[in-house]
């Protein structure tokens, strides 16, 4: 259980991870779609070089919560995948990491975009 | 009597653009910081719970736990008028992923189930999905080719 200090630190880098994403939206005029791939990718490269685990120790949530978090688990997954695996692991390590999120995704959106009313326009 | 108005006008159109950029900058740092606590709390709530020591197993589950939370919210309409006030603070967590997934499935839903709401699915978000597997088969590589730098 984390005390009230960690629930700061998970803010402030969570806080800080959006914020910059809002600055480019602001200053470049970048769609939300190049928004999710630009952090994704950052998260990508920052647990291959082994940073994120850094950020993480620290900011807990405040890193993975971010879509960085999910680059960062496809990293992870394919470096142990390859580790263990070789060439197969290097293939299918990083998406076995985040199987479960994108079935789940999957999933839900169909229930819901099943049982939910578009607007109308 | 024109006078003050139009130096009012004038110091409106300088001063504009940056408190907006100011204020959607406080927005999105406090939505998005409120995002990160409620997945620290769903995380902490699983670790009390659940007695599971494994930490990537918590955070699968805190994962598919907001992505589940977002998707509700998006199919009541509540998540778009959060992302009206949040702006990226509502897009770069998952649970902004996962509305970019679930909104466009409602949208197109009324041109069909397969065609409509099956096909547009990731009409936003494959993207992500396109970069992300295919970045981590690249690292996957990289680390075959140069494995003694990652063998701890």
């Amino acid at each position: 259980m984390n005390g009230w200090l960690d629930y700061l630190f998970v803010f402030l880098t969570g806080g800080t991870v959006c914020m910059l994403g809002q600055i480019l939206m602001n200053t470049t005029k970048m769609t939300p779609a190049r928004i999710l791939v630009g952090f994704l990718l950052l998260g990508v490269v920052l647990e291959t070089v082994g940073v994120f685990d850094e950020i993480k120790a620290f900011g807990k949530a405040g890193a993975t919560v971010p879509i960085m978090g999910f680059g960062s688990g496809l990293a992870k997954g394919a470096i142990e995948g390859a580790l263990e695996n070789g060439l197969i692991g290097a293939i299918t390590g990083g998406t076995e990491a985040v199987a479960a999120g994108i079935a789940g995704v999957i999933f839900i959106a169909f229930v819901v975009g099943l049982i939910a009313t578009p607007k109308s326009k | 009597m024109n006078e003050p108005n139009k130096e009012y006008l004038e110091l409106v159109r300088r001063e504009m653009p940056r408190s907006k950029h100011l204020k959607t900058m406080f927005r999105a740092f406090w939505v998005g910081g409120a995002i990160c606590c409620l997945g620290q709390a769903i995380s902490d709530l699983y670790t009390l719970w659940l007695s599971d020591s494994d930490p990537d197993r918590i955070q699968t589950l805190t994962t598919l736990t907001l992505i589940a939370l977002s998707a509700i919210l998006t199919g009541f309409g509540v998540y778009d008028k959060i992302g009206a006030y949040g702006g990226a603070g509502s897009i770069v967590p998952i649970t902004g992923f996962a509305n970019s997934v679930v909104s466009p499935a409602i949208e197109h839903k009324r041109e069909g189930v397969i065609l409509g709401l099956c096909t547009n699915i990731f009409s936003v978000a494959g993207p992500v999905i396109v970069f992300g597997i295919s970045s981590s088969i690249v690292v996957g590589l990289i680390v075959l080719i140069f494995k003694g730098a990652f063998q701890g």
